[in-house]
């Protein structure tokens, strides 16, 4: 392993960054980019969590978007119920989120392919359209947070250097936890079933246990990020659960190139910076951003991530 | 008895139509492989030319013809310029390709024809009631949408199963590269599956138009369903795919016509009329994930290889 690679570089320089950002923020009196990569961060962390399945576990869900709005509905519900403290509420997200990928990964990992794809995408759905009829909690409408999670003094959510911080430890968190497993006998083991199920399976390892596990594992992760949007936005709507947000986070994940750690992170970054400066250029920023994904497909295999890993060789 | 009747006919409509779109998409996936999320698009561009066309001639039939050729130009213009260079590359690739370009068609649309949605006015003889059974009426372009989709399905069988193109088209599908091998300009072959796969996405989308309005983002939901279909009835499956789309229709407007009142025998009021839209929103979801679970193929899976 070389000790300085391009992309090593640009991924320690990507993480200064993000750690430093709160510093200029308050130098430059900019607030409003500490509220957008407050988000970026928090998109970041559930495309980390899309890419522990996607990337290394090679299990395609095209419904990833629905852990953001439960983990999300168990913060406002709980809110709306009286129940406002973050001890609760985060543990009940991520609860609801185990449980839902439980469930669902249960069901869906019965299939592979494209029917995997789109069935994760008919449970997110489905989701969606639960969340719609909740009639109590917003419905369609979606719900507002009016108060954020309160975590007794510990940290104060609504100050947003410290929210922004709180964000960038959970992310910091999740990424060496990934980290971890990946490189764990557990993590090895989803790879194998990646390159080969059959010959996984054949040398006697409960291929579709391990490959749940991991699915909630990563579910957890994203409901994680779902419980920070939801305090983020002071809202949470179905919206959130829409399958063309779980196309945004695979978008993120390929972008910034899948199976890599620092990948996503680099993918959600560059998308939503690249999102939020075309619509500052131009209305139809859409038209730009359409083609140029169409272009990072046709030319750009393995995301930026492989772009860079070229560049250091070539 | 009347609405029993009425939301079964609407019931079968809604179904021939949702297999107009899912027959292009598992013809586009059956034989080229490709995940094409930007169906929808090509569905919302059918109404968008219709709607346009139509009201430049002021004809409803000279418009939908026009934008007929219109999609399928476009299509063939897609497939050369940008998804021919997808195939045979995985999966994931095609989502976010075809996932970019949903993108630029719904920005070109806002573009070109502005925030606000159209509508296309049927012409008047289009609009009467026609007697089907003694005492029941029903709208004669609703019948319409029926007779064309069934003439088309027909056509559609007829061409692929009878015709020459059709037996290369199957023979697309079951082993590319020996039918290349065998002299058949593959590339051409291709274009023209996917163009006809256009058309026929053109078609419902400039058929539902004048029932709904037209609308930036109209296909995606009704791409989700092509979807849903095409995976319960067999991925690459045409009669899957149209069995598949008549029990889906069927369930999507029964549910919505009769479940509020069910859910009311049992709810209160206020509860069932907020539950049984998203009850019966999520009844095909619901029958998807079943027919996964016990048929992990579909219900007819292709026989390939």
């Amino acid at each position: 392993m070389k000790a300085f690679t391009v992309s090593k570089a640009v991924t320690a320089l990507m993480l200064a960054g993000l750690v430093l950002l709160p510093l200029y923020s308050q130098a430059s009196g900019n607030i409003f980019i500490l509220t957008l990569f407050t988000r970026i961060v928090i998109l970041a962390l559930a495309a980390a969590s899309l890419n522990l399945i996607m990337g290394f576990g090679g299990m395609m869900s095209f419904g990833h978007a629905a852990y953001l709005g439960i983990g999300g509905y168990a913060v406002g519900m709980l809110a709306q119920e009286g129940v406002g403290s973050g001890f609760i509420q985060f543990p009940v997200a991520l609860a609801a989120s185990a449980i839902y990928g439980l469930v669902i990964g249960a069901l869906s990992l019965r299939t592979r392919g494209v029917y995997f794809i789109m069935i994760t995408l008919a449970f997110a759905q489905m989701a969606y359209y639960v969340a719609s009829g909740l009639a109590r909690y917003g419905g369609d409408d979606g719900l507002t947070v009016y108060k954020r999670s309160d975590f007794s003094g510990l940290i104060n959510l609504s100050n947003r250097t410290q929210f922004y911080y709180l964000c960038l430890a959970c992310l910091f968190a999740v990424i060496f936890l990934i980290w971890r497993i990946v490189n764990s006998r557990f993590g090895l083991v989803v790879q194998g079933l990646r390159s080969n199920e059959q010959r996984m399976q054949a040398i006697g390892f409960p291929a579709k246990r391990y490959q749940l596990v991991c699915f909630v594992i990563s579910g957890m992760m994203c409901g994680l990020a779902g419980a920070l949007l939801a305090n983020n936005t002071d809202f949470i709507s179905p919206a959130v659960m829409y399958w063309t947000r779980s196309g945004d986070l695979m978008v993120m994940v390929i972008l910034g190139g899948m199976g890599t750690l620092f990948g996503p992170v680099m993918g959600a970054v560059v998308y939503l910076l690249l999102e939020e400066f075309l619509s500052q250029l131009t209305e139809y920023w859409a038209l730009i951003m359409g083609p140029l994904l169409l272009l990072i497909v046709l030319f750009g295999r393995g995301g930026i991530m492989g772009l860079l890993g070229r560049l250091n060789r070539g | 008895m009347l609405l029993v009747v009425e939301q079964f006919l609407n019931g079968l409509q809604f179904g021939l139509l949702l297999f107009l779109l899912a027959a292009g998409l598992t013809l586009v996936f059956g034989i080229m492989d490709l995940v094409n999320l930007a169906h929808g698009s090509l569905y919302m561009m059918g109404a968008y030319f219709a709607a346009t066309f139509a009201a430049w001639t002021g004809s409803f039939l000279l418009g939908a013809l026009l934008a007929l050729g219109a999609t399928l130009v476009l299509g063939i213009v897609l497939e050369m310029s940008a998804l021919r260079h997808l195939y045979g590359r995985d999966h994931l690739d095609h989502v976010l390709a075809t996932f970019g370009l949903i993108l630029f068609f719904n920005e070109a649309v806002r573009l070109i024809w502005g925030p606000a949605g159209l509508a296309l006015p049927l012409p008047a003889w289009l609009t009467v009631p026609v007697p089907i059974l003694p005492g029941i009426h029903y709208p004669a372009y609703r019948l319409a949408i029926i007779v064309v989709a069934l003439m088309v399905a027909l056509l559609l069988y007829l061409g692929v199963m009878r015709t020459r193109i059709g037996m290369l088209i199957r023979a697309g599908a079951s082993n590319r590269e020996m039918i290349g091998a065998l002299g058949i300009n593959i590339k051409l072959l291709y274009t023209l599956v996917f163009g006809l796969g256009a058309a026929l996405a053109g078609l419902a989308g400039l058929m539902q138009a004048p029932i709904l309005t037209v609308q930036i983002g109209m296909g995606e939901n009704i791409l989700i369903l092509a979807f849903v279909i095409i995976v319960i009835g067999g991925i690459g499956s045409i009669r899957g795919a149209f069995l598949a789309a008549i029990f889906v229709g069927m369930i999507d407007t029964l549910g919505r016509a009769f479940l509020p009142n069910l859910l009311r025998q049992v709810l209160s009021g206020a509860a069932a009329s907020t539950a049984a839209p998203a009850l019966s929103s999520m009844l095909i979801y619901l029958l998807m994930a079943i027919v996964l679970v016990v048929r992990p193929e579909g219900l007819f899976p292709a026989n390939r290889r």
